[in-house]
């Protein structure tokens, strides 16, 4: 039995209207940390989290966590695990702390326990001035924290969230950043979404998904290591450059783009600072990464309405 | 406080006790229907059918909320998914839709609390024969929420779901012979009304109370249908629902 491992072998799903939603998927991650899966619409990030987290029936394959099947051990998996789907809202007529009671008491806990456990949680995630208001006339970004709050009360170890931070404005989706690399510090938190910059900023590990296919799979290091390029080097077009390692492109914007090597970017530097070229040098950035690896940006709209 | 008994506290507290605190008019929602029918049979008839009326009530009452069930089964799943928050924690199942069901009984508990008073006061039996009919509306309830159940698993459009609640409940508790004796309707268009489980239990109920004369054989045979039809809707349902999907 492999513990502190999340284990996928060759894990296929095949709809009942012939659609495939994930091909051949295999992979090893720690159970720690943050993982996660980012892919436009139906790239197949909500149909693995949801096979992950027993919500759902692979049609062939095989997944363990800590060595537990996802078939065979499911009650003792769900014991562990705390959910919340891609569309999962909180109940208008319930407050946040009745909300987060009522899921503890289907766990099995106390209801005085419960109780005190859903107000611990609401002022962790920064809302006990809302924890008593009906969740119909709380923001977007009080709901979604109140659902936060739920799987941290839980106690589980293993926590799933498809796309979190969907529909929040930018400063409430900080806020859940914060939230989720704190949730992260002593459990594992499996995760998808759409924001390239989410995934960058919180992720310990990062999985590629399209057509149901995993393209790729590691840290930032290991996706920029597994591209062979790792700078990024921005500077006005028309500047003439020695022969170099890497690629380049011309924006639209007259800019040109030139992502190269260690080697490449020490060389191409000196070439520009000695010919007084403004430039700009950054790490590649998981939009790149993703843009070559799916031949695509993750925006591009030709993506299937779920996943 | 046992593990179950949290489980099934937690569907009553989410799908009756918080709603209905939230939205006090829930309270007098669940009781309009039924007293309603109930004014109406009683002035039409001239007070002669009120106790056949309060029975209706209570059948209508233990009807609706198994249809209720159906719809809010499907409210909880498809418009919060909050069903598959509670398939990935320890509550199966069973325990799930049971703390449901009794969640039903407890939202509809204004209605049944006025109805059982008039039952008191307006229906003479003795405490055998209120416990006979007792059962029998124990028995409708399983039945209807077997159904509703069954129903659940094969509707994912919550404006569906409410429709078939409506349509059920129009069809089998006010239209089928719950309000009043069977013999009312005329011969050819009778054999209609058995396709309602509630005349069944109607039948049985108004038998037990002395408003009909019907031979034990026959009331025999109702019992078994009621009991029938819930193990039929709930064997429907157990095997078309996914706790897990495929």
């Amino acid at each position: 039995m492999v513990v502190n491992e999340v284990s996928c072998e060759n894990l296929s799903k095949v709809y009942s209207n012939g659609k495939e939603a994930l091909s051949d998927i295999s992979f090893t991650i720690p159970t720690r940390g943050v993982f996660a899966l980012i892919g436009r619409n139906g790239a197949g990030k909500t149909t693995l989290t949801r096979v992950m987290s027993t919500l759902l029936e692979p049609s062939s394959g095989r997944a363990t966590i800590d060595g537990l099947d996802i078939m065979e051990d499911a009650a003792e998996l769900r014991s562990r695990m705390a959910v919340v789907p891609q569309e999962g809202k909180v109940v208008p007529w319930m407050s946040p702390v009745q909300m987060i009671t009522a899921y503890l008491l289907w766990r099995g806990e106390a209801h005085k326990d419960a109780m005190r456990k859903a107000r611990d949680a609401v002022a962790m995630v920064g809302i006990e001035e809302h924890a008593n208001r009906i969740n119909r006339v709380l923001s977007g970004g009080m709901k979604r924290k109140a659902l936060v709050a739920m799987v941290i009360a839980s106690g589980a170890d293993l926590i799933f969230l498809d796309e979190p931070s969907t529909g929040l404005d930018p400063i409430s989706r900080r806020d859940l950043w914060g939230l989720l690399t704190d949730i992260s510090k002593d459990r594992f938190l499996f995760m998808t979404t759409h924001y390239l910059e989410e995934a960058e900023s919180i992720a310990d590990r990062i999985g590629i998904l399209d057509g149901g296919r995993l393209l790729a799979l590691g840290s930032m290091e290991d996706l920029r290591a597994s591209m062979g390029r790792r700078y990024v080097l921005k500077f006005p077009s028309g500047t003439a450059l020695p022969p170099f390692e890497g690629e380049m492109m011309v924006g639209r914007d007259g800019m040109t783009q030139v992502m190269t090597t260690d080697e490449g970017s020490h060389e191409l530097s000196k070439v520009l600072i000695d010919s007084g070229t403004w430039f700009s040098l950054n790490p590649v950035t998981l939009e790149d990464i993703f843009y070559r690896k799916v031949g695509r940006k993750i925006d591009a709209d030709n993506g299937e309405a779920r996943d | 406080m046992s593990k179950l008994s949290s489980q099934l506290l937690a569907s009553i507290l989410v799908n009756a006790i918080y709603e209905m605190r939230a939205y006090p008019v829930i309270l007098i929602n669940t009781l309009i229907s039924p007293l309603s029918f109930l004014i109406l049979i009683f002035f039409v008839s001239h007070g002669d059918l009120l106790g056949v009326a309060i029975l209706g009530g209570m059948i209508m009452t233990m009807f609706q909320s198994g249809m209720f069930l159906q719809a809010d089964l499907s409210h909880l799943k498809n418009d919060f998914r909050l069903q598959e928050m509670v398939v990935a924690s320890p509550t199966g199942p069973g325990t799930y839709v049971a703390g449901m069901a009794i969640a039903e009984i407890v939202y509809s508990s204004p209605a049944l609390l006025v109805l059982v008073i008039l039952f008191a006061l307006f229906v003479p039996v003795t405490w055998f024969q209120a416990t006979a009919i007792a059962i029998i509306l124990l028995l409708m309830f399983l039945s209807s929420v077997s159904l509703g159940f069954a129903l659940s698993t094969i509707s994912s459009d919550i404006v569906q779901s409410f429709g078939f609640s409506r349509l059920i409940t129009t069809l089998f508790s006010t239209l089928a012979p719950v309000y009043y004796p069977l013999t009312l309707i005329p011969e050819p268009f009778r054999v209609l009304a058995y396709l309602s489980p509630t005349t069944y239990t109607a039948r049985l109920a108004q038998a037990l109370a002395g408003f009909t004369v019907v031979p034990t054989e026959v009331m025999l045979m109702d019992a078994a249908v009621v009991i029938s039809l819930s193990a039929i809707f709930l064997y429907i349902g157990l095997r078309k629902a996914r706790w897990r999907e495929r």
